[in-house]
C-alpha cells in the first residue's frame, strides 16, 4: 500500500531546515501503524508530506503508493487515490458549512475517478447518519466548518470526514489529543469499524491509551526525524512507562 | 444663472442640458430648488482636485469629468430585460424607472394597503403628503457636487410613502434601468422614501444598465424614517463595466427607528456608494452592511458615515470586499458621536480579500467621538486566501481552483446570507458565483498568508 524510502524533508525556502532525516516505512494493506515520538520530532511533518503539503521539499528518497511514486502528485490527486489526513490542527473555513464542503470533496473525487456522483438525497442520509455516529451536535454542522469549534469538536469533524470519505489510507495526526473519554471511544470505534483488509491506517498519537482501543499491528518511535525503533503494541506500553529517554541515544537505526 | 467667477470646465458640459430643461409641469418650489442646486454645482464642479479633499482623496474623477454624456433621451426597455438582468419576483410591488422616468407600464404594483408608490414627478406636481418639505432637504442643498447635479435635474423618479403603522408583507422593489441606446448618457435617478411612524417594510433598490457604452448614473436617495419605523433596505448596483455610478443616500432617523441596509456593489467601472445616516433622536439604530467585488480596472468606493446626534443610539458598519486584477477599492467609514450622544454604541469594520498583487485597497475607518460614555470599535483588514486553509480543502480532493472558489465564496457568505427575500438571495448568489469566476481568472496570488 504505502512505502516510504529514505525520505529526507526540509522546509521550503529555509536553509538547513531538515526535519525528516531518512525515514523508511512500509505499510501493507489492512495494517494499522502507530507513530509515537516527542514534540517536534517530525510526526506531523511526515503526515503532511505524505499528503503533499506544499510547504516542504523532499531532498531525498521517495514515497510509493501502490507501487507508484506519488511525490510529484498534488494533494488533491493523492486524495483521489484514496489518501486522507486527519489534521492535528484542522483549518477554520469561514462561510463554508461541513455538509457543503464534504459534498464538494466527495463529488471531486467521484469526478476524478470517473464514478457517478452521490445524489443529494443519499449524501444527506449518509451525512446525518455519520453526524450522529461521531456524536456531533446537529446544530454545529449548520455553522462554518471548524470556525469557533472547540478542539474536540474539530476532531470529531475530522472523524466525520474520514467516515464519509472512507479512504484507503487514513493518516490520523493526533486525532485523539484533546478528546474526552467518550470522544476517544468514538474515534476508536470509527477506526475499528472501518478496518478492513484493503484499508490501512497510520495513527500518530502521544497516548498509549488510544492503542488500548485500536490495536496497532506495528508501532514506530520517531525521534529527531528518524524512526529509532519499530515493534509491536508492547512498544507503546514501554514508552508510556519509560518515556523516550531510552531511545534518544540510539541514533539513526530503524 | 449668473455666477461671479467662471464655472469650472467640467460644469459647461452640463449647462446646455440644464438650460433646456422643461419646467412647465412643476411647482415653483421645485424650480427654485433646481436653480439653487445648479448654482451650487456651478460653484463646485466635478471634484477632480484630490489633495486636501477628504471625500475624494482616493478617487480619480478625471475620466468622468473628461467624458461627454448626453441627457434627455429615453429608450425602450422590455419587462423581460428587467427580469433577466436584475432580481425579480412577481409578488413584489415593483416600480420601474427607465432612463430617469417612471414607467407605469413596466411597474408591477398590487395595491398594498398603506403603500403609495409611483412617479416622483406626479407626487411633486400633486403635492403628495410632505413631499415639498422633504424633497432635497437631506440631499441637494448641501455643498456636494453630485447631489447638487442630480437635484438641478430633478423631475421624475420614484416616490414611496408608507402610512403610519403599515406593515408591508412583501418587499417594494425600485428598479432604475438605463436603456440600450447607442450613446453615452447621464441619468439622475431619484428616490424619496417617506416611512410613517411605526411602519415596517423591505425595500430593494436596483440599478440595471442595458447600454453598451459608458453611462453616468448619479442617483440620489432620501429616506425619512419616522418614530418607530423599521426599514430593511437592499441596494443592488449592476451597471455595465464601462460606466460611472456615483450614488448618494441620505437617511434621517427619528426616535426608536431602525434602518438596516445591505449593499451589493459589483457593477460599473467606477462605483460609489455614499450613504449617511443621521441618528437624530434617542433609541434609533442603523446597520450599514455591504459586499463589493472588483476586477479588471474597476473601482468601488464605500463612503459610509453615521452621525449619532442623540443618546442611546446604535450604529453598525460592516463591509466586505473581494478584489482582483488591477482593481481598486476604497472604504471610508466615519462615525461621529456628538456631545449629547451619550450611551452610543458604534461598530465599524471593513474586511478585504485580495486575490491579486495588482490590487489596491484604501481602508480608512474613523471615529470622531465628542461624548464620553460610548462603546465604539473599529477595524479594517486586508488578506489573501489562507494557504493552510487551501491545503486543507485540497487534501480532501478539491482541486486548487475549486478550493479557491469555495474559500472566496465562503468569505462572501455572511453578506450573501443577509439578502432575505428568496428571489433576491438567489440573484445575488448567482451574480456572485459568476463574479468569483472572473475574479479568480485574474488572480495571481496563491494562498500566500
Ligand atoms: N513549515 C514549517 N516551517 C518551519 N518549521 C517547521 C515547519 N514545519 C515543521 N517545522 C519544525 O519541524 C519540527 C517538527 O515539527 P512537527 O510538527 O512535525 O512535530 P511533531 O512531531 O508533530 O510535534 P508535536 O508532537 O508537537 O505535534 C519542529 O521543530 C517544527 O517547528
Ligand atoms: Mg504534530
Amino acid at each position: 500500500m504505502l512505502e516510504i524510502q529514505n525520505l529526507r524533508v526540509s522546509v521550503l525556502d529555509i536553509d538547513d531546515s531538515e526535519i525528516l532525516k531518512g525515514i523508511d516505512l512500509k505499510v501493507n494493506n489492512g495494517e494499522v501503524h502507530a507513530i509515537m515520538g516527542p514534540n517536534g520530532s517530525g510526526k506531523s511533518t511526515l503526515a503532511n508530506v505524505l499528503m503533499g503539503r506544499p510547504d516542504y521539499v523532499i531532498t531525498e528518497g521517495d514515497i510509493l503508493y501502490d507501487g507508484k511514486s506519488i511525490v510529484a502528485l498534488l494533494p488533491e490527486h493523492r486524495a483521489h487515490l484514496g489518501m486522507f489526513l486527519a489534521f492535528q490542527y484542522p483549518a477554520e473555513i469561514p462561510g463554508v458549512r461541513p455538509w457543503q464542503f464534504l459534498k464538494a470533496a466527495l463529488d471531486a473525487r467521484a469526478d476524478a475517478r470517473g464514478e457517478e456522483k452521490m445524489s443529494v438525497r443519499d449524501f444527506s442520509k449518509l451525512f446525518d447518519e455519520k453526524v450522529e455516529a461521531v456524536g456531533i451536535n446537529p446544530q454545529l454542522v449548520k455553522r462554518s466548518l471548524n470556525e469557533g469549534f472547540s478542539g474536540g469538536e474539530k476532531k470529531r469533524h475530522e472523524m466525520l470526514q474520514l467516515e464519509v470519505l472512507k479512504p484507503e489510507l487514513a493518516i490520523l495526526d493526533e486525532t485523539d489529543s484533546g478528546l474526552d473519554v467518550d470522544a476517544l471511544r468514538i474515534v476508536a470505534e470509527g477506526v475499528n469499524s472501518m478496518r478492513s483488509p484493503d484499508r490501512s491506517f497510520i495513527i500518530v498519537t502521544h497516548y498509549q491509551r488510544l492503542l488500548n482501543y485500536i490495536k496497532p499491528d506495528v508501532v514506530h518511535i520517531l525521534i529527531d526525524g528518524r524512526i529509532v525503533k519499530t515493534g509491536g503494541p508492547e512498544l507503546a506500553l514501554k514508552v508510556e512507562k519509560d518515556g523516550y529517554k531510552p531511545y534518544t541515544s540510539v541514533g539513526a537505526t530503524a | 444663472m449668473t455666477t461671479l467667477t467662471a464655472p469650472p470646465a467640467s460644469v459647461e458640459k452640463y449647462a446646455s442640458a440644464f438650460e433646456s430643461l422643461d419646467d412647465s409641469d412643476f411647482p415653483q418650489w421645485l424650480i427654485t430648488t433646481r436653480l439653487q442646486a445648479w448654482a451650487n454645482f456651478s460653484d463646485l464642479g466635478i471634484p477632480i482636485k484630490r489633495r486636501g479633499n477628504e471625500l475624494w482623496k482616493y478617487t480619480n474623477l478625471r475620466p468622468l469629468a473628461d467624458a461627454e454624456f448626453e441627457y434627455g433621451t429615453i429608450g425602450l426597455v422590455s419587462l423581460d430585460e428587467i427580469r433577466s438582468n436584475g432580481p425579480w419576483d412577481d409578488a413584489w410591488d415593483t416600480v420601474v424607472v427607465v432612463d430617469g422616468n417612471f414607467s407605469a407600464q413596466l411597474s408591477n404594483l398590487h395595491g398594498a394597503a398603506g403603500l403609495t408608490a409611483g412617479s416622483l414627478a406626479e407626487a411633486i406636481s400633486a403635492g403628495t403628503d410632505d413631499v415639498e418639505s422633504q424633497f432635497a432637504s437631506l440631499a441637494g442643498r448641501e455643498s456636494y457636487a453630485f447631489t447638487a447635479l442630480n437635484t438641478a435635474f430633478a423631475g421624475d423618479g420614484v416616490y414611496l410613502g408608507v402610512a403610519a403603522g403599515a406593515q408591508l408583507e412583501t418587499p417594494v422593489h425600485v428598479v432604475f434601468v438605463s436603456s440600450d441606446l447607442a450613446a453615452s448618457r447621464v441619468t439622475y435617478p431619484r428616490l424619496l422614501v417617506s416611512a410613517g411612524e411605526n411602519s415596517s417594510f423591505t425595500i430593494i433598490e436596483t440599478y440595471i444598465n442595458l447600454a453598451g457604452p459608458a453611462q453616468l448614473t448619479v442617483p440620489v436617495v432620501e429616506f425619512f424614517v419616522s418614530r418607530g419605523a423599521r426599514i430593511r433596505h437592499y441596494r443592488i448596483q449592476m451597471e455595465n463595466e464601462k460606466s460611472f455610478h456615483i450614488g448618494t443616500t441620505r437617511v434621517d432617523q427619528k426616535g426608536d427607528s431602525s434602518f438596516s441596509s445591505t449593499s451589493f456593489a459589483v457593477g460599473a467601472l467606477m462605483g460609489r456608494n455614499d450613504i449617511h445616516t443621521q441618528l437624530g433622536e434617542p433609541g434609533a439604530e442603523c446597520t450599514l452592511h455591504g459586499l463589493y467585488m472588483t476586477s479588471g480596472r474597476q473601482q468601488q468606493d464605500q463612503e459610509i458615515s453615521t452621525t449619532h446626534a442623540m443618546p442611546n443610539c446604535t450604529s453598525n458598519q460592516f463591509y466586505k470586499g473581494i478584489l482582483s486584477g488591477k482593481s481598486h477599492a476604497v472604504f471610508s467609514g466615519k462615525v461621529v458621536v456628538e456631545r449629547d450622544a451619550q450611551k452610543s454604541v458604534a461598530n465599524q469594520k471593513d474586511l478585504n480579500l485580495l486575490l491579486s498583487r495588482g490590487v489596491r485597497i484604501d481602508a480608512k475607518p474613523s471615529l470622531e467621538i465628542f461624548a464620553d460614555d460610548v462603546k465604539c470599535g473599529h477595524g479594517a483588514t486586508a488578506g489573501h486566501v489562507d494557504r493552510d486553509t487551501l491545503f486543507y480543502l485540497r487534501s480532501r480532493g478539491v482541486d486548487e481552483d475549486a478550493a479557491k472558489a469555495i474559500l472566496v465564496r465562503g468569505f462572501a457568505a455572511e453578506m450573501l446570507d443577509e439578502f432575505k427575500p428568496a428571489a433576491l438571495k438567489e440573484f445575488v448568489e448567482r451574480i456572485t458565483d459568476g463574479r468569483i469566476e472572473t475574479l479568480l481568472a485574474e488572480s495571481d496570488t496563491l494562498g500566500t498568508v
